[in-house]
């Protein structure tokens, strides 16, 4: 029978020399997972090095680990446990500058050991390894105190460092499995006992306390959390894809989107290959990777959570965390900073710092105003939008956070979970309080009496490349065949509604945004609405599409061409002359980004041919989209 | 993803693995909009261009990107052109011409292996990823494979003179990946890494995934890892099929690339190869 079970991953960490890359070489020898030629290997190696033979030359692959004898980052390896479990090891370097690679290895284990040197006892990587396991929510510790070969395998050295680092862990609540004492370097309680160093000893060697561990089991039972990772339009078909990070979803399902609260029914969970014969999948639970389709076009994207109404997650502008700080620079009250959970992405401020734990003193100072690099407190987050969360300790997915530093070339720099969140039933009154209202007269009724439907068309296009001039051309075309007609023009938007916009990238999301929102209210009063911007981005203009999609409008985007050369020549707002000198930044098409799209309904080459035939053009492939 | 077939039953593990894999794929499809897949024609990248065809519920949105040597084992590029045409792959096939036509090679006597692998499989990657401005690679390789690629991240960044800087590395945790770098960086992503040579196998198996023969043993031998016919060896098996491999690996004590000379070198060779930008 082949193994079968999800290996147990287990994270050595500790202050450097304390032993951890010797354990992780001995245990691999003594385990029978060294690969043939591997022992020799290293053995020679050290014979070149003229240094006695070193196991740690195991993990520490790289020739400036070699040289140093210090392990720089994570290493893993396979392994099979007493009880022929499969496990994964996880080496973690102990350097204090290398704490984020530490916490690399240390987030992706289920269970960790600890690694104190007999000879030295307790140190400050010691104290920050035992803090950090806590916040990245490893419960599963085993303590081993390694070389008391150097202390002559005595009793009271292993039972003052125990009673030492038990009071320091309880402090924050973690209690270990099993305090071991052991010799890496000679074998000692490490595959199996020392009954002839150790004889005092009756506990399990490491080996053994692997089998008190156990692997992980994703929470199929707990709360549906879906976050939305993209949604795809490949074909005909419409897909939310992302993971399933808690609970189980099926098709039949009314799910809740927030921070939105939308609603839609759950239609199909796709699948390829698809099999001949074999019945549609039904349901998927925590930790798929899944793609669905809904039965109704609602408004979704990416950071979207999708729940069950009945259980949904919190969502805040303020959230209250523990972290840790791996920045160059130090966190501060007042800093740009952007957190990261699931598949959102928000900017945000420190409203407030509550603590700071000095991990190397093992102090707490209150009233703190920056958290230095490898230390870790207690803040408050205030966010530019609503974050959708669940507190840490309920379900961990939705709980945990990394901080990227805006003013560090978008580094990450520090990760946290989050607590002390209220759950409220925000659901069911945003949903009773705002509906859709359907009105009397449907859509339907509007075009029998006007003679065509409500529309958006979308042109977009470089600037220069003949928008505003297709745009009025269009509209008096239309307008001289009785259709109800109107350009949404970019600056009359921005004197009002957008008034309060600016032109940072938010800013022009948002603007985006309000005028996809309100050209999808005037097409639903039967109305065709052209609208002229940049829009360079193609999320911008599918998040577009999707606003009128979900009011029942059709979308008509029009890519209104010219090349770069040719629209710069044009100029007619002397834009690209101002943005070659300089004195414009972030201008579409010199130094920002105009994204191309990729399927649009209509194409006009505008420095093809005259004007008139532009929109002429337009007309033959607009005119049958509105009957 | 639910799978077909009854050999899903033996390998309940593996749903993990494809779950995170098929997230990483989505993540650079999501964050990178001029991405591609090197694709070895190795059993590795051929899962893991199975994986994106998962991912993307029967797509492939990124250009397969094949860098040959020349120096490939014939098989290899056969089967190579019939999967893009039968899966209508978008192949691009990078190749380092002059070199080839000056003969400065190993096989020609004139460069040692490393410094081949340099010349006709690191440079011709640094061309096409600098020719289609490329952000981001996907490469299959594993952790299990080798001691530097165990120290690799998922989302892992390359300078502008496409080196690998492995003392100083992003943090990588929860799932959350650096995706912004400065100008000129370009990353490999590595939607593999945490798989072992056995769940490749196993994943073969329970997804039927078609592969290229040199992998079953042939009169009492096979290839374990595909590479250039020059510096790429055999070993002895007698597994002809995909359940007699996996029954080999799980007793073998012989390392996975063994059989590829460049890494035999020196105890350095694979390192120094990695760090100026090899796969």
């Amino acid at each position: 029978m082949i193994e079968s079970s999800l290996p147990l991953r287990i994270v050595i960490v500790g202050h450097v020399d304390h032993g951890k890359s010797t354990l992780v070489g001995r245990f691999l020898h003594d385990t029978g997972a060294l690969p043939e030629g591997k022992f020799e290997s290293i053995q020679a190696s050290c014979r070149r090095r003229g240094v006695p033979f070193e196991w740690a030359f195991l993990m520490d692959a790289l020739q400036a680990e070699r040289d140093q004898n210090i392990t720089i980052d994570v290493s893993q390896i396979a392994f099979k446990t007493a009880a022929g479990r499969p496990g994964v090891l996880i080496d973690a370097p102990g350097h204090k500058e290398f704490l984020k690679n530490m916490i690399t290895g240390a987030a992706r284990a289920d269970a960790a050991l600890l690694l104190i040197a007999a000879n030295e006892g307790v140190r400050e990587q010691s104290r920050r390894h035992g803090y950090l396991l806590s916040l990245l929510g490893l419960k599963q510790v085993a303590v081993v105190v390694n070389k008391m070969d150097l202390v002559d395998y005595n009793e009271q050295v292993f039972r003052d460092i125990e009673k030492e680092y038990r009071e320091f862990l309880a402090g924050f609540g973690v209690e270990p499995q099993a305090f071991i004492p052991i010799s890496a370097r000679e074998g000692e309680n490490v595959a199996t006992g020392a009954t002839k160093t150790m004889p005092w000893f009756r506990g399990p060697a490491v080996l053994e306390v692997l089998d008190h561990f156990q692997p992980p089991q994703p929470p199929a039972d707990g709360p549906l959390r879906l976050p939305i990772q993209d949604v795809y339009r490949f074909d005909r078909r419409r897909i939310l894809a992302g993971r399933i990070e808690s609970g189980t979803l099926r098709v039949g399902d009314e799910l809740v989107f927030s921070p939105f609260n939308k609603t839609a029914v759950v239609a199909s969970i796709e699948r390829w290959p698809e099999i001949p014969d074999a019945p549609p999948t039904q349901s998927a639970s925590a930790g798929e990777s899944v793609g669905i389709t809904l039965a109704e076009q609602i408004f979704v994207e990416r950071g979207h959570v999708a729940s069950h109404r009945a259980d949904a997650p919190m969502e805040s502008n303020r959230v209250k965390a523990n972290l840790f700080w791996l920045g160059q620079r130090d966190l501060a009250v007042g800093g740009r900073y952007r957190l990261k959970l699931a598949t959102q992405a928000l900017d945000c401020q420190i409203a407030s710092i509550e603590r700071v734990l000095d991990a190397s003193q093992a102090t707490v100072r209150a009233g703190a105003e920056s958290v230095a690099k490898n230390d870790v407190a207690e803040v408050t987050f205030e966010l530019r939008a609503p974050l959708v969360f669940d507190n840490h300790d309920r379900i961990p997915e939705l709980g945990r956070f990394v901080l990227v530093d805006l003013d560090e070339a978008h580094a990450v720099s520090g990760g946290g979970i989050l607590f002390g969140g209220t759950y409220t039933d925000r659901a069911f009154v945003k949903s009773q309080n705002i509906t859709w209202s359907e009105g009397e007269i449907s859509a339907a009724d509007r075009a029998r009496r006007n003679g065509h439907r409500g529309a958006v068309i979308w042109l977009t296009g470089l600037s220069g490349a003949g928008k505003s001039t297709l745009a009025q051309a269009l509209e008096r075309e239309l307008f001289s065949q009785n259709m109800q007609a109107y350009v949404l023009d970019g600056d009359n938007v921005r004197h009002g509604l957008n008034s309060n916009l600016g032109f940072s990238p938010e800013d022009r999301v948002e603007n985006i945004r309000r005028v996809a929102e309100v050209a999808r209210l005037m097409a639903d009063a039967g109305i065709v609405v052209i609208t002229a911007f940049i829009s360079p981005y193609r999320q911008d203009r599918r998040r577009a599409r999707e606003i009128a999609l979900e009011g029942g409008c059709e979308f008509i985007e029009v890519f209104v061409h010219a090349p770069l050369e040719v629209c710069e020549q044009r100029d007619p707002k002397q834009l690209y002359k101002k943005a070659r000198a300089g004195q414009i930044k972030q201008f579409t098409g010199i130094d920002a980004p105009y994204e191309a799209p990729e399927a649009p309904e209509i194409v006009i080459r505008t420095n093809e041919q005259p004007v008139a035939e532009s929109v002429r053009l337009a007309l033959v492939n607009l005119l049958p989209r509105l009957r | 993803m639910t799978t077909p077939a009854s050999a899903s039953a033996l390998y309940p593990h593996l749903e993990a693995l494809e779950s995170e894999s098929i997230y990483i794929l989505r993540e650079t499809f999501r964050h990178f909009k001029k991405s591609a897949m090197l694709w070895s024609i190795g059993k590795d990248s051929c899962v893991m261009l199975w994986l994106a065809r998962k991912a993307f519920l029967g797509h492939v949105p990124f250009p397969c990107v094949h860098v040959d040597t020349s120096y490939k084992i014939p098989e290899m590029i056969a089967f190579r052109d019939q999967v893009a045409r039968e899966w209508k792959l978008d192949l691009v096939v990078g190749q380092n011409r002059e070199a080839l036509a000056a003969g400065r090679t190993f096989p020609n006597g004139q460069l040692d292996r490393v410094a081949c692998c340099t010349a006709l499989k690191r440079d011709p990657l640094a061309a096409v990823i600098a020719e289609k401005n490329y952000e981001a690679v996907l490469v299959g390789i594993r952790r299990d494979e080798e001691g530097t690629r165990a120290k690799e991240r998922y989302f892992s960044p390359r300078n502008k003179n496409f080196e690998w800087d492995f003392r100083d590395q992003p943090p990588e945790f929860w799932g959350q990946f650096q995706t912004d770098f400065a100008p000129g960086t370009h990353l490999r992503v590595h939607p593999l890494l945490h798989w072992t040579e056995l769940n490749v196998w196993e994943y073969i198996h329970r997804e039927n995934i078609p592969l290229v023969s040199l992998y079953f043993a042939k009169e009492g031998r096979r290839y374990r890892s595909l590479g250039c016919a020059p510096c790429t060896g055999t070993v002895a098996s007698n597994a002809a099929s995909v359940p007699e491999i996996i029954e080999e690996l799980r007793t073998t004590k012989i390392a996975e690339r063994s059989t590829r000379a460049q890494d035999q070198e020196s105890e350095d060779a694979f390192e120094r190869l990695r760090a100026s930008g090899y796969m």
